[in-house]
């Protein structure tokens, strides 16, 4: 069963001119692992927030067609009601934070889902063992660095357990190493079943995990399909996205008439393919 | 020329942020600060401006120590762009937000106008001038809260990281006017984790974890030194892992690549040697 469906959804923010979201269609099934792309200002926080309902209900606007969530209508759906379903990881963390120590953050969401004390506590623990919070255990969210308020807002989303876990930019603030560590926690979420939606710039890190990449473009999706082959379009880099290098250099070497077995998308796996191909 | 030398700063006295830092940036440098989270680059970049003073130490601005400087002086001298631009943007419009940081420097108000539509411009702006910041995309508040600073062109540019939430388009238009301005003689100092954004535009690297300077040098020395990237929490780029894993098989292929254009011409003769020999 699907667990996420736009039907020729649109929408238009009360104060802009332009629509940041046009006719889109999109089934999303349980147990995939998404990765939306595209510039800047083409519409991935706005179709993120009309997955938990932010859009249409707290930013308001013009809104055409349905996004169904767990067969809900979200028109029709509180945004509370939908949190449980699908948890949202804001791009800008410290707009995310509410409360005044991190233990209390990541407690905060299932307390007012009424989850048992004795569960909260477990999730807490674990959460902080798994994302290596435990020396900011008793901080204020807004006595943290920006790396680590992202780590803390991840952490209190998963504290949710959302079927879906929709994620805007996680790791933007992220140092490489931290960024694997929550990417490698999300990665091993979805093998347990969770739904992954990723809104991200930095591909080489996501492309290997995601099942499926969503090329977006002036509130349109304009390429949807397998990572390598989405990435070694031409298109991405015409609409000013940045595929990984080892993809740069797959595409340059076969200008030059040296064509791989397959599309890289990491260092690694572009040396994988020269060596067989030296053995060829 | 900023110099900062043995600088501690804690908050609240309790979590020590900066450990003894000493740093030397001479005029028209580029620099790159990076490293774990936590390891007190925002602290760092905040005490060059003036934000965050010193609690032991010292940091000299032209050679003057910065205690006897107000927060106005510093300003005039050092341009700092904030981690998010959520602490740093507050009027209701894009246009009165660059006009803002322009008006008390002198300018002409036709100056003005003319810096502020070619600095949006530069940014991927045009259209936005009347719309409230608030009402932007994530990636675009931080381009304007970028214009605000690069429209009065300081001395020191000091950026908290600039690429977040950028496309590769929009960064590419980014280190462009960085560039530009460092060609003016202007001093960029940026705090990021972007390692290629560093690779490109930045030829010294400044490393740090845990409150202290763990390595300062060109960039490619720092970058390819595995321990500096163990300690300080970062990555080599995947050019870097192609070439390391290239290199178990084929000793030939040298050390230190760090650039696609490097990569693609040892693939190539790779290639081209297996066919050959
Ligand atoms: N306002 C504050 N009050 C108390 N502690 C703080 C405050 N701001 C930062 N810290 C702490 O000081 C240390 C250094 O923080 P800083 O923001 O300089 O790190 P950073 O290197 O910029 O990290 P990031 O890459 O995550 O932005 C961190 O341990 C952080 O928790
Ligand atoms: N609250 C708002 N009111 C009016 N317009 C908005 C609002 N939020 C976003 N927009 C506009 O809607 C469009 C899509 O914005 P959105 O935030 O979805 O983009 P994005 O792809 O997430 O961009 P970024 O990569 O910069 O975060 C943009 O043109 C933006 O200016
Ligand atoms: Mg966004
Ligand atoms: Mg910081």
């Amino acid at each position: 069963m699907t667990l996420v469906e736009f039907v020729d959804f649109s929408f238009k923010y009360l104060e802009a001119d332009s629509l940041a979201l046009k006719h889109i269609n999109l089934k999303i099934d349980p147990g995939e692992y998404i990765v939306v792309t595209g510039p800047s200002g083409c519409g991935k926080t706005t179709l993120c927030r009309a997955i938990n309902g932010l859009v249409p209900h707290f930013h308001r606007g013009y809104v055409g067609g349905h996004v169904y969530v767990d067969s809900k209508d979200t028109r029709n759906s509180e945004v509370a009601e939908l949190a449980t379903i699908a948890g949202l990881v804001f791009q800008d963390p410290s707009n995310q934070l509410v409360t005044l120590n991190v233990e209390k953050e990541i407690a905060f969401g299932p307390e007012n889902l009424a989850v048992e004390p004795k569960e909260i506590r477990f999730r807490v623990e674990d959460l902080i063992c798994r994302l290596k919070l435990e020396p900011l255990r008793d901080k204020h969210p807004h006595e943290m660095s920006g790396g680590e308020q992202q780590r803390v807002a991840m952490a209190a989303t998963l504290a949710l357990r959302p079927k879906i876990l929709v994620a805007d930019e996680p790791t933007s603030n992220l140092d490489p190493q931290s960024a694997q560590l929550i990417l490698d926690l999300i990665a091993d979420l979805n093998r347990q079943g969770m739904t992954v939606l990723l809104v991200e710039h930095r591909l080489d890190l996501v492309s290997n995990e995601a099942s499926r990449l969503i090329l977006m473009d002036k509130g349109s999706i304009v390429a949807d399909g397998a990572p390598r082959d989405v990435l070694v379009q031409d298109l991405c880099q015409e609409i000013g996205v940045g595929i990984p290098k080892a993809t740069q250099v797959y595409k340059q070497l076969k200008r030059r008439g040296v064509t791989l077995g397959r599309v890289p998308l990491t260092g690694k796996e572009l040396a994988a393919l020269v060596k067989e191909a030296r053995q060829a | 020329m900023i110099q900062l030398d043995d600088v501690y700063y804690s908050y609240e006295g309790l979590y020590t942020a900066l450990r003894g830092v000493s740093l030397e940036i001479e005029d028209g440098e580029r620099v790159a600060i990076m490293g774990s989270n936590g390891a007190g680059k925002t602290t760092l970049i905040k005490h060059m401006n003036g934000l965050l003073r010193p609690q032991r130490g010292h940091v000299f601005l032209d050679g003057r120590d910065t205690r006897n400087l107000s927060v106005a002086e510093m300003a005039r001298i050092v341009g700092l762009v904030f981690q998010s631009p959520d602490h740093q943007l507050f009027l209701d419009s894009v246009h009165k937000e660059v006009v803002f940081g322009l008006k008390n420097l002198g300018f002409t108000s036709e100056e003005i106008e003319d810096r502020c539509a070619s600095t949006l411009e530069h940014l991927g702006l045009t259209g936005f001038a009347e719309r409230s910041p608030f009402t932007l995309s994530g990636g675009e508040r931080k381009r304007v809260a970028l214009a605000c600073v690069l429209a009065t062109e300081p001395r020191v540019l000091a950026l908290d990281e600039p690429t977040i939430g950028q496309d590769a388009q929009q960064k590419d238009r980014l280190a462009q006017l960085l560039l530009d301005l460092n060609q003016k003689e202007r001093t960029v100092i940026v705090v990021t984790h972007d390692i290629e954004f560093v690779i490109e535009h930045f030829p010294r690297t400044v490393a740090m974890a845990d409150g202290r300077i763990v390595a300062d040098g060109s960039t490619s020395s720092v970058l390819s030194n595995d321990k500096v990237i163990e300690l300080c929490s970062l990555a080599h780029p995947q050019v870097t892992l192609a070439a390391k894993a290239l290199r178990q098989s084929f000793p030939e292929v040298p050390e230190r690549i760090t650039s696609m254009s490097q990569i693609e011409e040892v693939i190539m003769g790779l290639l081209e040697g297996g066919t050959y020999s």
